[in-house]
């Protein structure tokens, strides 16, 4: 199945070059237990120093992006363009007193940003970066992703309660509120893709992909929408970023925190960030597929390439979009995207049964499906839109009169 | 060129005065081309009236200004009719300068609320009915009321903020005022 | 046992990222709605008006620079337009145009500052604003161009404005109006439309014609309500009687209405400035008068349609070269008399927009 030699200059298969390492070792001698916990703690150290330094380097992708698209430089003082920003930061962020308030939960205070980043750094340990490079190749991967993630809301809730501040609270309950909601969406979007390619093992999936030589990009696309909206706000990003609306709330949830705790918010935010872009190029985008290319180019480069394009995407949204308000964040939530993704994973199903049933060929069934799901995309989310979620008549934008005289009322109340 | 602009029409005291004499013959104690002075006791009905005429019209309080003139209080307002666009001047004046009132004018035109607490925390002067008089601009407590041309500084000749640079040396700092 | 929730009392401001200065509100919520809403001013009063009666009438100027920042011509225009009634000093026609090119580049400027953090409020990081930045810096460089300065000008004068016009002004006013239309068309497209924006503005913080004609709320609030008022037109000042323009007129008096008609505005401002620019006439800049000016005893009250509403100066002189009394209606302290009614059972989000579409400035508030 894999295309690579094993010899271990084969960049393409980092692995390769572990093995030979642990090969060596365990050729001088050392117990057979050693090579194993060797290369789990090769594998861990290598995905979270990529995790890291991805981190560092997005911190200063982030604001020089977000710095064009507002017509302004973005930072370019510290170093040549600015290159040592995420330097500067982290070194200002590890300097920083960390105060701690008089009247908060001290265990719960110290815990909260610990708790909050144990999930995301455990999300990477399922993500194939190609198929020798994997840290846990779980049989169970989608749902481990699902569990896992799902641990953070409740270390937000602790952060915001252990703070003992009215504006901390506020935030930490908009925060569980909107988490949950859209954690349903999610699982569904998951479950769509999962059901489609039939297996939770993400090895799996991206093999379905690669053998089918069809992204579930073009397959499900209703599926990816969802779950980029709700990994967006998953992840606190705008334009779902209530719980740190800096324009209101000061900094919701963390906003009693300072220095290395802040940092290890931030820390966590990116890292989600990272894991769900990882999730949505594995599952959707073909993983470390690109139609045979991987021959040539090592599978993890165009793993880490889709992964940075979907970040990007997100950094895109979070320079072109206002914020919406929490109510009507879990108004489209469980109003418009639930009844969505419920009828897509009746789709799901009944497109499986069907392509079984008739046991068509797939170059002939996957294309008709593609085109089929695409228009019933458009067709659901205009329908459901006009239906459900869609603006009533007297929301719609409306210009002002321009008015020649002085003294008449043109009021008229809104019904 | 311009399409046809109509200006504002300041209405002249007399004629308000004549109005308000019509109905309310008591109230008009002085009138002049550009102002009409009024009791303070019959001002919440002028005002009532002044709004209610069809002539006058005037819902819109433009503004509410009060002016110490050194033997009296003056309140002055400023009425304004959109449909009508015309401006009229209307007084009152209070001469106890120990604890002055007048009545509110917040239950005619409720935009009046600030402006009157800005009134009471500058000038002193209280106002009969406003729902909520407290002073607007400086804390409770503050000595005095700064507008009054006999307010000349803290007492003590003290200036409110501190008294030298930190570090600087000299008595230690009384605090504020 | 029965539940029972207890309301809590927050803070938002006086430093506060949202608050437009220094400013606080007291909000009591229950859970996320407010119960009631409670304002504290008076951290930025600097006694302008006390400060006044002790320096002469062109002295004053200045001061009125500073109270309302963000639209500093327009504040010098409404005070030197009530010294020049009291004293009855006429006013050259060019330092008539001059005045109405100033107060519509004036608008312009705070428009755009007053629609970016409005849209800076309701959550789109900076990147409206600081598109609007971009002309609102253009416009400053004209003011500096004209009067060495870009925020707080001092540049009207009693009589008329401080010095004339550089002869590269008008040609640079001439490149400004070209581009700025096609601007406004790209803010236009940017926000007009967007659903998230029209979500937290449109139905928010709806303020009745009626009421606001009671409440005394002036200049794009009154106008967002549907009363159709503008000083410009209904008392007319400088220029503003020879040029034609529209006032633009919501018909909701949500905040969604209040930001356009302030983008409207912007058009119409531009309309003015082109008009201005064919019709202004060569001679003197100012009317000589002397620099200890003592007007006769009386009262005058000049007001103007500043960017934010009315504002009028009430100036009392008693025959002294200091004003006796020296009062400013400022149209952000009395726009935001209904506030806290507008604000009764909406969430802090939307307070923090309601606030944003009143476009305070805190100087003006406080004085």
């Amino acid at each position: 199945m894999s295309p690579f030699l094993a010899e271990w200059w084969d960049l393409r298969d980092l692995g390769n070059l572990v093995g030979a390492i642990l090969d060596w070792i365990g050729d001088r001698g050392a117990p057979s237990w050693v090579p194993y916990v060797l290369s789990g703690i090769i594998g861990i150290a290598a995905v979270l120093l990529w995790a890291l330094l991805s981190q560092l380097a997005f911190i200063w992708i982030e604001r020089r992006v977000l710095g064009r698209m507002q017509v302004r430089l973005g930072p370019n003082r510290v170093g040549p363009w600015g290159l040592l920003q995420p330097l500067a930061d982290a070194l200002k962020v590890l300097a920083k007193e960390m105060v701690t308030p008089s009247n908060a939960d001290r265990i719960l205070y110290w815990l909260a940003p610990v708790a909050v980043v144990v999930p995301a750094i455990l999300v990477l340990a399922v993500f194939p970066f190609s198929p020798g490079m994997v840290v846990a190749d779980l049989n169970v991967g989608v749902l481990y992703i699902v569990a896992v993630t799902s641990t953070a809301t409740i270390a937000v809730f602790m952060a915001g309660w252990a703070s003992s501040n009215k504006y901390s609270l506020l935030g930490a309950m908009r925060t569980v509120a909107m988490l949950i909601s859209y954690e349903v969406v999610q699982v569904l979007a998951l479950l769509s893709a999962t059901a489609f390619t039939g297996s939770m093992r993400l090895l799996d999936v991206v093999a379905w992909q690669d053998r089918y030589n069809a992204w579930l990009l073009f397959l499900q696309p209703l599926a990816l929408l969802s779950f980029i909206i709700a990994s967006a706000v998953e992840v606190n990003r705008t334009p779902s970023d209530i719980a740190e609306a800096e324009s209101e709330i000061v900094a919701g949830y963390h906003t009693e925190y300072g220095g290395i705790r802040w940092g290890m918010f931030q820390l966590a935010e990116y890292v989600a960030g990272f894991a769900v872009a990882a999730t949505i190029t594995t599952l959707w985008l073909g993983g470390w597929t690109l139609w045979g290319l991987e021959e040539w180019v090592p599978g993890w480069l165009i793993f880490l390439a889709k992964l940075y394009g979907t970040f990007f995407l997100f950094i895109w949204l979070r320079g072109t979009l206002p914020r919406v308000r929490i109510d009507q964040l879990m108004g489209f939530a469980w109003k418009f995207l639930l009844p969505l993704m419920l009828l897509n994973v009746l789709l799901v199903g009944a497109e499986r049964v069907v392509w079984a049933e008739t046991e068509a060929p797939a170059g002939v069934v996957l294309p008709a499906f593609a085109v089929l799901n695409l228009a019933l995309t458009v067709a659901m989310i205009v329908g459901w839109g006009a239906l459900a979620g869609g603006l009533r008549p007297q929301m719609r934008p409306k210009r002002p009169l321009l008015v020649r005289e002085v003294g008449g009322i043109y009021y008229q109340p809104m019904p | 060129m311009g399409g046809l602009t109509v200006a504002t029409r300041y209405l002249s005291g007399l004629e308000l005065a004549h109005r308000i004499s019509q109905r309310l013959p008591e109230a008009v104690v002085d009138a002049n081309p550009e102002w009409v002075e009024v009791r303070p006791e019959a001002l919440t009905e002028v005002c009532r009236l002044l709004r209610e005429d069809e002539e006058t019209d005037f819902h819109f309080l433009s503004c509410l200004t009060a002016v110490d003139r050194l033997d009296h209080f003056e309140v002055v307002y400023h009425l304004q009719s959109l449909r009508r666009n015309q401006l009229g001047v209307l007084k009152v004046k209070v001469w106890d300068r120990e604890e002055p009132e007048v009545p509110s004018v917040t239950s005619i035109w409720p935009g009046a609320e600030l402006q009157e607490r800005e009134a009471y925390d500058l000038m002193g002067i209280r106002f009969r009915g406003h729902p909520d008089l407290r002073r607007l601009f400086l804390w409770e407590g503050f000595p005095g009321h700064p507008l009054r041309k006999d307010w000349l500084g803290m007492p003590g000749q003290r200036m409110p903020g501190l008294q030298r640079f930190p570090g600087e040396p000299g008595e230690p700092d009384t605090g504020r005022g | 046992m029965a539940m029972r929730t207890e309301p809590f009392v927050v803070n938002v401001g006086p430093q506060h990222p949202s608050t437009h200065g220094v400013f606080r509100l007291r909000l009591t919520l229950d859970g996320e709605r407010i119960v009631e809403c409670q304002m504290v001013m008076g951290y930025l009063h600097r006694s302008m008006e006390k400060l006044a009666e002790e320096r002469s009438y062109t002295q004053n100027i200045p001061f009125t620079d500073r109270t309302d920042y963000l639209a500093a011509m327009t504040g010098n225009l409404a005070y030197c337009l009530a010294v020049e009634k009291l004293a009855s000093v006429p006013v050259p026609p060019r330092a008539q145009w001059i005045r109405t090119i100033m107060a519509e580049l004036q608008r312009i400027a705070s428009h755009c500052m007053a629609i970016g953090t409005f849209v800076n409020d309701c959550g789109a990081w900076h990147t409206p604003l600081l598109y609007m930045m971009r002309e609102r810096e253009k416009v400053l460089d004209l003011f500096e161009l004209a009067c060495g300065a870009r925020l707080t000008t001092n540049y009207m004068r009693i009589g008329g404005v401080s010095r004339d016009l550089p002869p590269e002004f008008l040609p640079r006013l001439r490149d400004f109006v070209r581009e700025m239309p096609q601007r406004i068309a790209e803010y236009e497209d940017l926000l007009v439309e967007n659903e998230i924006l029209i979500a937290r503005s449109r139905g928010i913080g709806v303020l009745p014609a009626d009421k606001a004609i009671a409440y005394s709320v002036s200049g794009p609030m009154l106008r967002g309500s549907g009363v159709a008022w503008d000083l410009r037109k209904a008392d007319p000042y400088a220029a503003y009687d020879q040029v034609e323009f529209d006032i633009p007129v919501g018909t909701n008096g949500d905040c969604y209405d209040r930001f356009m008609v302030r983008l409207a505005e912007m058009r119409q401002s531009v309309r003015i400035l082109e008009q201005a620019l064919d019709m202004i006439p060569s001679g003197p800049y100012q009317t000589p008068v002397p620099l200890a000016l003592q007007p006769p005893p009386g009262e005058a009250y000049g007001r103007i349609e500043s960017p934010r509403g009315e504002l009028g100066f009430y100036v009392v002189s008693d025959g002294g070269p200091a004003p006796f009394r020296f009062h400013i209606r400022s149209p952000s302290l009395i726009n935001l008399t209904p506030l806290p009614e507008l604000v009764k059972g909406m969430t802090v989000a939307d307070a923090i927009v309601i606030l944003g579409s009143v476009d305070i400035v805190v100087g003006e508030v406080d004085r």
